[in-house]
């Protein structure tokens, strides 16, 4: 446990809270040193640790597919070949099975989604003081109190993360919708389900009740999407957390947990893999 | 729980690993895929070609071999027919070749028996006249009694 002894809220707080930088009304452009301190920053402050952690994850994942593809032969593949082909070739399944249109990104898209979540949650698995002693430890290196060290490691435990890619599926919802049906295909959609009937002055009536109703639609998606990847994987993390803090007993709890915990974070991936491409080819297929 | 740039950084983040992949990796990777299935379906195509290849050639050899195994029978008892016939010839040949001699030796014998007896008919007459000469105890004229001689020799 870090610094001096904290007390068992102040731990967990301490787990909780993002390495902040952003622009402070009193400090100006500063790495927060408090949750007080990053709560006041507002919008026009980012997670470093989130984007460092993610973005360099996100990198492995394409260096690695990068040198299979550049390797890939027709003949007899290697280890590494074969592994990123299985991966291709089960994504490429999924989309064909449920994705009926023809589309260059969706597949690459579900990939990327797949991997990238997958490595973003498999940091869960990661013993939870391990990363952030390590990052106190170089900081106090250069000067900074161990104590005022956020660091959080995966990334989908931080929402902005989960929204982050939500709200990029639910552009390409809209842009998907409006290309296959049109704008007015697209309003259409918005105002004239689930209600409709033959009479003009009727239909005029169940337009605003149909626009809440499929606006709400169309929104829970992007939030369902983010939320429920962020919220299995703050859970998970959680309880590592609280496993972390009853000593010796942690060892077998937290194993247990763990291997429990690889269903999760693969599931979760592979949900918001398909969700993804399901709702893409809602919004290309007609009613 | 602050939302914040973080989340546009993700967004841009996300947008460009997505980007990425998509032009860099998914294309290879898919091709290699293809042209491998390709090729394999190519090689079992191949293969049931090269199997049904086999047994056309098999079904020919057979067929050769049984031609062939056909027409040696038929040599095979050409051949028998034409040695019994030499066979036959020859011993036919052997017959009348010995008959002729047979025949021959039989002529020379009949040849040598006549010359024989001319001999002896010769001899007895001149032992006739001798004797007859002895018992007239007279020269009788050798040329006028010839032809008694002869008569006498004929009757031999």
């Amino acid at each position: 446990m870090a610094g001096t002894n904290p007390t068992p809220t102040e731990y967990i707080q301490h787990h909780l809270q993002n390495l902040t930088f952003g622009l402070h009304p009193d400090h100006g452009w500063s790495i927060a040193h408090s949750a007080q301190e990053a709560s006041e920053m507002g919008f026009w402050a980012i997670h470093l640790d989130t984007m460092g952690w993610s973005i360099g994850l996100g990198l492995i994942f394409l260096w690695v597919f990068k040198k299979a593809a550049n390797a890939a032969t027709t003949g007899v593949p290697g280890a590494l070949q074969n592994f990123v082909e299985l991966m291709v070739e089960f994504v490429d399944n999924s989309v064909k099975d449920t994705f009926h249109g023809k589309s260059k990104l969706i597949a690459p898209l579900a990939l990327t989604i797949f991997c990238w979540v997958f490595l973003m949650n498999l940091m869960d698995l990661v013993p939870v003081d391990f990363l952030p002693m390590l990052a106190a430890k170089i900081a106090s290196l250069f000067g900074a109190d161990p104590a005022h060290v956020y660091f959080k490691v995966v990334p989908t435990t931080d929402v902005n993360a989960t929204i982050g890619m939500s709200l990029s599926v639910f552009a390409l919802i809209i842009i998907y919708t409006i290309r296959a049906k049109g704008f007015s295909g697209f309003i259409g959609e918005l105002t004239l389900h689930p209600f409709n009937s033959p009479n003009k002055l009727v239909q005029a009536l169940f337009i605003p009740v149909n626009f809440l109703l499929e606006t709400v639609t169309l929104l829970a998606k992007p939030i369902s999407l983010a939320l429920r990847l962020f919220g299995n994987l703050y859970a998970g993390e959680l309880i590592f957390i609280l496993i972390a803090m009853i000593g010796l007993w942690q060892l077998p709890l937290h194993f247990t947990w763990a291997v429990f915990h690889i269903l999760v974070i693969t599931l979760q991936a592979f949900i918001f893999m398909m969700l993804t491409i399901v709702y893409l080819s809602m919004a290309v297929e007609k009613h | 729980m602050n939302l914040n740039l973080t989340l546009v950084g993700q967004a841009i983040a996300f947008a460009f690993f997505v980007w990425f992949c998509m032009k860099f990796i998914w294309p290879p990777v898919m091709q290699a895929l293809q042209e491998r299935q390709k090729k394999i379906a190519d090689g079992l195509d191949a293969a049931s070609r090269a199997a049904r290849d086999l047994e056309v050639a098999e079904q020919e050899a057979s067929e050769t071999l049984r031609k062939c195994k056909e027409e040696a029978a038929a040599i095979l008892e050409q051949a028998q027919k034409q040695a019994n016939q030499k066979l036959e010839q020859a011993r036919e040949d052997a017959r009348l070749e010995g008959e002729r001699m047979i025949a021959k030796a039989k002529a020379e014998i009949e040849q040598e028996v006549t010359r024989a007896k001319e001999d002896l008919r010769g001899q007895v007459s001149r032992l006739a006249v001798l004797g007859a000469e002895r018992i007239l105890e007279s020269s009788i004229d050798e040329k006028q009694h010839a032809s008694i001689v002869d008569k006498l020799a004929k009757e031999l």
